[in-house]
């Protein structure tokens, strides 16, 4: 059901923005003119971490996800990319 | 580092930045619905300057409020409305305005399929001439019908068609649902509130008991594809709640900024208890969001009072402050509307002619629209009772 590549690069998208919270962040798109909650500081970093990173796994493991959390971490990624938060690096 | 709560009692709790607001731009409308909110008609000769507007456009740049939903009045008959628009936009701050539609011509709706980042909102409250126009005015319907067949030949996907749900058009949202899917536009119905010149009508156009249930089934039966900014969460004590997340997010994540930059708690909460401080003053709009202690009260933790042992209470968290405000009941009981019918009772010992009166109005004197469908006027829908929480994925 997930078919999230987490070993693929991604990066966020060039028309959103991102607001830091306590619990993580405001993200929102210009383009699509929606907003998504990022709910933990642990995924802000993943996501803030997505362009210097090789592959999502990398950005994960960087910002502190063990492998017991993947699995959530790559759903939420998967959300983000299905509302165009974030998007494959070589669709730029 | 404290523990992150869950995200609505974060939000419960305020935020340094509102995550959206509503701002009116004018008190000015060339409209005199008999439920609008803010009492519009007449333009205040104190409203905001160009030049003011677009330094509270730089504050909420600073901040980061990434969109907010303008309206008024009618916010199109400004004449720097354009240029605000523009400027809002290339200081990423997101636009998306209500109007009636009557600037919504061809050339401006091309303008507006051209642009990302602005999105339009096309008030109607009836399903038909004859009920639109009852609340809203002779020739409103044909005048929004026109917008709407513009911004769909422009191109222009996905607008909004805001419908305020009353007594004499519940029995039409599959006919609304049906102009929406005509035009390729979204439907979006919001609560009527007892709010500004809705203080007024709202005995003759709150839905019934039974309309409630109606429109509670109609929403769940349409899930996610139609938007409510999630203003009907009072609804959500009838059984499993509706999309969104149930939260009243006055002067904690969202609030209104009027014409003359009186900043208040939310757009149905004209009136001075909800009236946190103004964008002129010293600290500017940041000022009054992070310092007031109007808006410090609403962050703190609330109680239910008389609603905290009903069964339902977690769901509707005791409905809308200012439906409870503009028709006499006290903050911590129940909602006008509560499903469970405690408000009912709850009105009948409210004294007649008690209820707060709403503290501006700039209603057009001498002119107001007849009802002559059912009997009184309605009031126009405003902008940021979109909850920022609707339509989230989370």
């Amino acid at each position: 059901m997930n078919n999230f590549d987490l070993d693929a690069g991604w990066r966020l998208h060039p028309q959103v923005a991102v607001r830091p919270e306590r619990f993580g962040a405001l993200l929102y798109h210009f383009g699509t003119r929606r907003l998504s909650f990022v709910k933990t500081p642990t995924l802000l970093r993943v996501v803030e971490g997505l362009a210097d990173a090789r592959s999502a796994r990398t950005a994960c493991v960087e910002a502190g996800v063990d492998v017991a959390q993947m699995p959530s971490y790559a759903k939420a990624l998967q959300t983000l990319a299905a509302s165009q938060m974030i998007a494959p690096k070589e669709a730029a | 580092m404290t523990a992150v709560l869950p995200l609505v009692d974060e939000f419960a709790l305020g935020l340094d930045a509102p995550i959206c607001l509503t701002w009116e731009l004018t008190y000015a409308c060339n409209l005199s619905c008999v439920h609008c909110l803010s009492s519009s008609g007449r333009r205040d000769p104190r409203e905001l300057s160009t030049d003011e507007c677009k330094a509270v456009i730089d504050e909420l740049e600073r901040m980061q409020v990434f969109y907010v939903n303008i309206g008024g009045g009618e916010p199109t008959v400004r004449p720097d409305f354009w240029e605000l628009v523009d400027y809002a936009t290339e200081h990423h701050v997101g636009v998306k305005f209500s109007t009636n539609g009557i600037k919504i011509t061809s050339s401006v709706a091309e303008r507006l399929a051209a642009s990302d980042y602005v999105d339009v909102q096309i008030s109607l409250d009836g399903a038909t001439a004859e009920v639109n126009d009852a609340v809203r005015g002779v020739g409103s319907f044909a005048t929004a019908i026109r917008a709407m067949e513009n911004l769909h030949a422009a191109g222009m996907k996905n607008f909004k068609i805001s419908v305020v749900c009353t007594r004499q058009n519940i029995g039409q949202l599959d006919e609304f649902k049906a102009i929406a899917d005509k035009y390729g536009a979204q439907l979006r119905l919001t609560r009527l509130r007892p709010s500004g010149r809705g203080a007024d009508t709202w005995d003759e156009l709150h839905p019934l008991p039974a309309q409630q249930r109606q429109l509670y089934d109609w929403l769940v039966a349409h899930g996610e594809g139609v938007l409510t900014g999630d203003s009907f969460f009072h609804l959500a004590a009838f059984g499993s709640a509706l999309p969104g997340l149930n939260l009243c997010g006055a002067g904690r994540v969202v609030c209104l900024i009027d014409p003359v930059g009186d900043v208040y708690a939310c757009p149905f909460a004209i009136h001075d208890n909800f009236l946190a401080g103004n964008v002129r003053s010293e600290g500017g709009f940041q000022g009054v969001w992070q310092t007031s202690s109007l808006f410090a009260s609403l962050r703190e933790p609330q109680t239910g009072g008389a609603c905290s042992s009903c069964s339902a209470f977690d769901a509707c968290r005791g409905g809308c402050m200012a439906a409870k405000f503009f028709t006499g009941l006290p903050l911590d009981g129940p909602d006008p509307e509560c499903v469970k019918g405690y408000g009912e009772s709850a009105l009948d010992s409210v004294e007649a002619g008690s209820q707060p009166k709403p503290s501006l109005d700039h209603s057009h004197t001498g002119k107001r629209t007849q009802l002559t469908l059912i009997s009184a006027p309605s009031r126009p829908d405003r902008a940021c009772d979109e909850n920022p929480l609707a339509g989230l994925s989370l």
